[in-house]
């Protein structure tokens, strides 16, 4: 039961994080793009 | 750009419905201001699709003077441009340069897909509670008691009240407009069975009892927003796909001042008696009479007449056509708001057709379903209180029929079904655009096409090429290539022979032809009567009268049909064989008429049809109990897409016939008519059937639930089984795609052959 204690409220907060990293990540326009994101790879940049 | 085989093929479809560069103007005008002198532009590339697309692009583009910034979006394919300035940096140019024709598209800002987000992250809320209730349910399955049961109770009511506010906002919305409008739909069972079984858990917890519904609740509403979101996703995919075809109205005009002075003002500001300079390859703004100059002008998209109108000062002009040969300066003679458009667009406002009053078939069921659903909970609590007079076990066992039968099959049953067969009309290049437009097209029996620009392509296409001496052809197709006349379009595509005289001054004849010389001796292209001016008349041979002279001496003659879409004839013929009956409507003349419909075994047509007499036609059907499909692209068909049970456009036709049409396709074969018919037809019976096994299943589980004998456990392995065994049955949908044969490829691209609408 002790154990229960904080176990449970470490899952839910790893849980939790994770939602809240998809929503971020939704927010800040990751998902507007998704074929251009997986072409965008291939493209050498020229930092010189 | 060898890298770019994939999309490539889709790209090419939609550059046969791209026009002319927009002008700087008219891309000054469609930008928005981002405050600080920024200004946002974007601009729909339907070739880019890889890559190396995205970096040259936005490398040229970024190299461009007073560009702050340009971000393609592969998805899309648009690419948005942030510059500063008064002056448009010259982009379109610069991306025609790199090959990829760019065009404006209507914006729509601010309706930047809220429902989306909104549902992503219903869903992703959901996700996360369900996931977690479910762990902690798994655990009580397995024997947690006492105390630690009672604490995973109260945990998981603790993450369903957000996950249930949240996530199950969107269907208890739903549900209480359509109580509110005294209908029933699908959200109102669900809404009623997930509020339940929490009201019932968080007793049940607050009474140490040992049977909480929290992980039903919670994963039913996951299971059905997943269905709602993807839905949505088909459906905006497709939006945004017709979305970024080109705008075929203007976006405004030149309007030449009392002193001489120009401005470009938008359709929307020009008023009655401005006049109006309109070159060559603009469309008609508004409704307007000539005063200066003469040409040609394409009627096909507005009257349905497939040979061009011959116009000089005095005529009057209607809003929509498409000036091809020579300058003109028109008075306006209506706002854009009285014009032959708008009147268009009212008329279409008017004839609301079957799709105002039909109820999508999960409403339907969902009418009869939950009427019965509730019925039995009622008949259940009230017996069991009879039998044993003990209420809470009654009420218990009521609420665990309901949740049992709360329809997640039923709910997911239409969605996922449609979402599969749009898939499958998408990669065919049919785009859909509303949900219940596959459930009407099924249900079809008469199909009504317009002719010009439907069954044929509004174009002409030289028949007699192979007859004609390739030296002449190849004059013919230089002079042709200076003009933007129809007939000189067919011509010069015919081009093939190089090492014929080099052309001087050539110069262009509205309404009559073209005119060059070379090698000392003048030429002409053009009708008979001017360009042959030696010839003696009465000469008028049957193929009309396009011709190339030399000194004024006949040296070849031009024979142009409209060509027919490649594959209408078997798509004709597939729909016949799907007994659906083939008609006919057309603006143009019966004879033409007549060619085609005999052409492609039709036997039914009606000519020259007002835009209201397409109306009055299609009600005529759909009195005498027809469902009629209309597949039309002119502004004159607007209406009659309207009035039809259903409605398809091709990516060709006018803005607001595509934005009034159910189904868009892309490519230029018609057989996306019979394919959409196909998939919709079979997308039908899967729903059928899916309603059937959710029906099935209730049958057997209703049972067991007023028996009692239902634990959360059990609910959680029903609900998703049946879930699950929905889902499967309609991926088969696509296991039926990819054994089909593509009947639109097979058959190649190339127009079809017969001898149409010959025109001079």
């Amino acid at each position: 039961m002790t154990t229960l204690v904080y176990l449970i409220p470490v899952a839910l907060f790893l849980g939790a994080l994770g939602l809240s990293g998809f929503l971020w990540a939704l927010r800040s326009g990751q998902y507007e793009d998704l074929d251009g994101a997986a072409e965008r790879i291939l493209i050498d940049r020229d930092d010189s | 750009m060898s890298c770019c085989a994939p999309g490539a093929e889709m790209a090419l479809d939609l550059n046969g419905a791209t026009s002319s560069l927009p002008s700087s103007q008219e891309i000054r005008l469609a930008s928005r201001s981002l405050g600080n002198d920024l200004r946002q532009t974007d601009l729909s590339v339907p070739t880019v699709h890889c890559a190396a697309c995205i970096q040259a692009i936005e490398t040229a583009l970024g190299k461009l003077d007073r560009v702050e910034g340009v971000r393609v979006n592969l998805s899309t394919k648009r690419v948005s441009i942030h510059w500063r300035g008064d002056e448009v940096p010259p982009f379109a140019a610069a991306l025609g340069r790199l090959g990829y024709p760019a065009h404006l598209f209507d914006p729509q800002v601010g309706e930047k897909d809220k429902t989306l987000s909104e549902l992503i992250r219903a869903v992703a809320v959901a996700g996360f509670a369900a996931g977690n209730i479910m762990l902690l349910s798994v655990s009580v399955w397995s024997g947690a008691e006492g105390a630690t049961r009672d604490l995973f109770h109260w945990v998981s009511a603790l993450i369903a009240i957000p996950a249930l506010a949240f996530a199950g906002g969107i269907y208890f919305r739903s549900a209480w407009n359509a109580l509110r409008h005294g209908r029933m739909n699908m959200d109102v069972p669900i809404a009623v069975g997930v509020s339940l079984a929490y009201a019932m858990s968080l007793y049940e917890t607050i009474n140490h009892g040992d049977h909480a519904y929290f992980d039903a609740s919670v994963s039913l509403l996951f299971f059905l927003l997943i269905g709602r979101t993807l839905d949505h996703v088909m459906r905006e995919r497709a939006r945004t796909a017709v979305n970024g075809l080109s705008r075929l109205a203007p976006r405004g005009a030149t309007v030449l001042r009392e002193d001489g002075s120009r401005d470009y003002l938008p359709v929307e500001e020009i008023e009655p008696g401005l006049r109006l300079l309109i070159t060559t390859g603009e469309r008609i703004p508004v409704d307007g009479k000539i005063i200066r100059g003469s040409s040609d002008l394409d009627c096909s998209l507005v009257s349905g007449e497939s040979t061009p109108r011959t116009v000089a000062s005095g005529e009057t002009v209607q809003a929509g056509t498409l000036n091809l040969t020579g300058p003109l300066t028109i008075e306006a003679t209506a706002a854009a708001k009285d014009s032959f458009l708008a009147e268009m667009v009212r008329l279409m406002e008017a004839a609301e057709g079957g799709r105002a009053h039909y109820r999508r078939i999960a409403d339907r069921v969902s009418a009869l379903y939950a009427p019965v659903v509730h019925l039995t909970a009622l008949v259940t609590l009230l017996g069991w209180m009879v039998a044993t007079g003990d209420w809470h076990r009654s009420v218990t066992i009521a609420i665990a029929v309901l949740i049992i039968t709360c329809p997640c099959a039923l709910g997911l049953a239409v969605p996922i079904v449609q979402v599969v067969a749009a898939r499958r009309l998408f990669e065919s290049g049919v785009m859909v655009k509303d949900g219940s437009a596959m459930e009407r097209l099924a249900a079809i029996d008469t199909a009504v096409f317009d002719k010009t620009g439907t069954l044929t392509l509004g174009q002409p296409r030289l028949v007699n090429a192979s007859s004609i001496d390739p030296a002449m052809l190849a004059i013919a197709a230089d002079m042709a290539a200076h003009s933007r006349h129809p007939f000189s379009r067919a011509i010069a595509g015919c081009a093939g022979f190089a090492g014929e005289p080099k052309l001087e001054s050539v110069s262009e004849h509205p309404g009559f032809g073209i005119e060059a010389t070379a090698a000392g001796s003048t030429w002409r292209l053009g009708r008979r009567g001017w360009a042959g001016w030696k010839a003696r008349s009465g000469g008028e041979s049957r193929y009309g009268g396009t011709v190339l002279t030399k000194g004024g001496i006949i040296v070849a003659s031009f024979v142009f049909e409209d060509a027919l879409r490649a594959d209408a004839r078997a798509a004709v013929g597939q729909l016949n064989n799907a007994r659906v009956s083939v008609e006919m409507l057309s603006g143009d003349t019966a004879a033409a008429c007549g060619e085609v419909a005999a052409t492609l075994g039709i036997h039914h047509f009606v000519p020259a049809l007002l835009p209201s007499g397409k109306v009055e036609y299609i009600e005529t059907l759909a009195k005498d109990g027809h469902k009629v499909l209309m597949v039309g692209d002119g502004l004159n068909d607007t209406p009659a897409l309207g009035a039809a049970h259903v409605s398809i456009a091709p990516a060709t036709a006018a803005d607001v016939g595509r934005n009034a049409a159910d189904f868009v396709f892309l490519r230029e074969s018609l057989s996306a008519v019979p394919l959409a018919l196909d998939v919709s037809r079979r997308a039908g019976q899967l729903i059928r059937q899916n309603i059937a096994i959710a029906i099935v299943y209730n049958a057997v589980a209703v049972p067991i639930a007023i028996l009692g004998h239902v634990t959360p456990l059990i609910a959680a392995i029903a609900m998703s089984a049946s879930s699950l065994l929905v889902i499967g049955n309609a991926l088969r949908l696509q296991g039926f795609a990819a054994s089909q044969p593509e009947t639109g490829r097979s058959h190649g691209k190339r127009p079809s052959i017969g001898a149409l609408a010959r025109s001079s």
